[in-house]
């Protein structure tokens, strides 16, 4: 791996079907040349913007003789979205999501909070009823898919190798070794990270961000980007509200103070606990995807 | 480390209009960067120096200006800077409020010389 960005060869995406271990895809999309020996002559600064709008970055204002310096100075006036890209692209996937009327959820928390448990539970009690197809991303091994897999749904593993989200190119590429079918939905469990998913969008329908009780209930404020780009919350293993310090209700007071309009689910994937008012949202929001003429 | 995505993302852009411009080389390059944009800022330089290697942002003058966040109050429509992720409105006291301003991420303008 390069060591400066991290998006060395050996670290290529990879996209896999568990089972099908021969079928897979790499990309890398952001190819660049390193030359160890080149130094960087780049000038950064930053101020904040009420501290006024002039930036003289060149000497060359005086009126002197040297005119013809600037003379053939450009400047191209922008206005251009970083994520543009990826924003286009997540709109091709939900454009995709709505003609087929798949409901696509994106699954993020920190790592180990259950969004894996969370799937496996919900898969086992619904597959009758919902078409469910994943898409797993995580930095390495096939391990969550294999234990999708085993639920008898459709998976497709991601590893993004040093990288820290998924995003919309490479669910776009998962997709087409997904093939999911009309009506369904398809869950998209991302790399377990609060923060770097927050800014990609995936083109889904729903995020939702999962905290368990094992975590500090003060989750919502110290990553308020993922609470306040979700629109359901999952507070998971209320198994284990005995035995640790969290406070739901000032978790949720917290969470909502960063976004109004979170929905939430109190639960345990372990015990079960909780888990119906989950099961009947999921059926009912299905039922209630946007048909727009 | 998003910004690492971010950094490049950015590169790309430019490479991408200095190649229209028939340029190999920017002066300037003008970047906003709101408060609520979820980059933090000392991050995004950090990672642009490692981006712009090779690149026609290589010996670029970057600007990274910092957008100011701005909330209006669910209860009374009352606009204000938040000084905290979890900011009461400053006239009503209400709890909820809704960000207008302060998620920018963009590229505002570039500089070269022909
Ligand atoms: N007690 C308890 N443990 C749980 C619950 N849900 C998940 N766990 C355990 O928490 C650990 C992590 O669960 P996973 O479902 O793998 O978490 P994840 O979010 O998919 O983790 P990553 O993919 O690594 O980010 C496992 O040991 C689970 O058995 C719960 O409701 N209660
Ligand atoms: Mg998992
Ligand atoms: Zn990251
Ligand atoms: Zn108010």
């Amino acid at each position: 791996m390069c060591g400066t960005c991290g998006c060395g060869q050996e670290d290529k995406i990879s996209i896999t079907r568990p089972g099908k271990e021969n079928q897979h895809d790499h990309i890398h999309s952001h190819e660049h040349e390193h030359d160890g020996s080149k130094h960087s002559h780049s000038h950064t600064h930053s101020h904040s913007h009420d501290e006024g709008h002039e930036h003289h970055h060149h000497d060359e204002h005086d009126h002197g003789d040297h005119h013809h310096h600037h003379e053939h100075e450009k400047e191209i006036v922008l206005e251009q979205d970083v994520l543009q890209k990826n924003n286009l692209l997540a709109e091709r996937n939900r454009g995709y999501f709505e003609g087929r009327n798949i409901m696509a959820i994106n699954l993020v928390s920190s790592p180990g909070s259950g969004k894996t448990s969370l799937l496996e539970k919900t898969i086992t009690k619904l597959k009758e009823e919902i078409p469910f197809y994943i898409i797993e991303g995580d930095q390495q091994t096939l391990n969550d898919a294999n234990r999708i897999m085993a639920t008898g749904a459709p998976v497709v593993q991601i590893n993004t190798g040093s990288g820290c989200h998924l995003d919309a190119s490479m669910v776009n590429r998962a997709l087409k070794e997904l093939d999911v079918s009309e009506d369904a939905v398809l869950m998209i469990e991302n790399v377990g990270n609060l923060v770097c998913p927050a800014m990609f969008d995936l083109g889904e329908a729903h995020r939702l961000v999962i905290i368990s009780v094992t975590e500090g209930d003060d989750k919502p404020i110290k990553y308020p980007d993922m609470f306040r780009s979700s629109d359901i919350c999952i507070i998971n293993k209320t198994d284990l509200l005995p035995y640790v310090d969290f406070d739901i209700e000032k978790a949720k007071d917290y969470a909502l103070r960063v976004n109004h309009q979170l929905k939430f689910f109190e639960l345990s994937a372990k015990s079960g606990e909780g888990m119906d008012a989950w099961f009947t949202w999921l059926k009912e929001s299905i039922k209630k995807q946007p048909i727009e003429d | 480390m998003h910004e690492l995505s971010i950094a490049m993302n950015i590169v790309e852009i430019v490479e991408e209009n200095a190649a229209t411009h028939e340029v190999n080389s920017v002066s300037d390059v003008e970047i906003d960067v709101g408060r609520m944009s979820g980059v933090v800022i000392d991050a995004l330089r950090f990672a642009l120096e490692e981006a712009v290697k090779s690149s026609v942002m290589e010996s670029a003058t970057i600007c990274i200006n910092e957008i100011p966040a701005k909330s209006k109050c669910l209860a009374c429509s009352h606009e204000f800077e938040p000084n905290d992720i979890i900011a009461v409105c400053p006239e009503c006291g209400h709890l909820y409020a809704d960000i207008i301003n302060g998620k920018e991420l963009k590229i505002k303008k570039i500089k070269f010389l022909e």
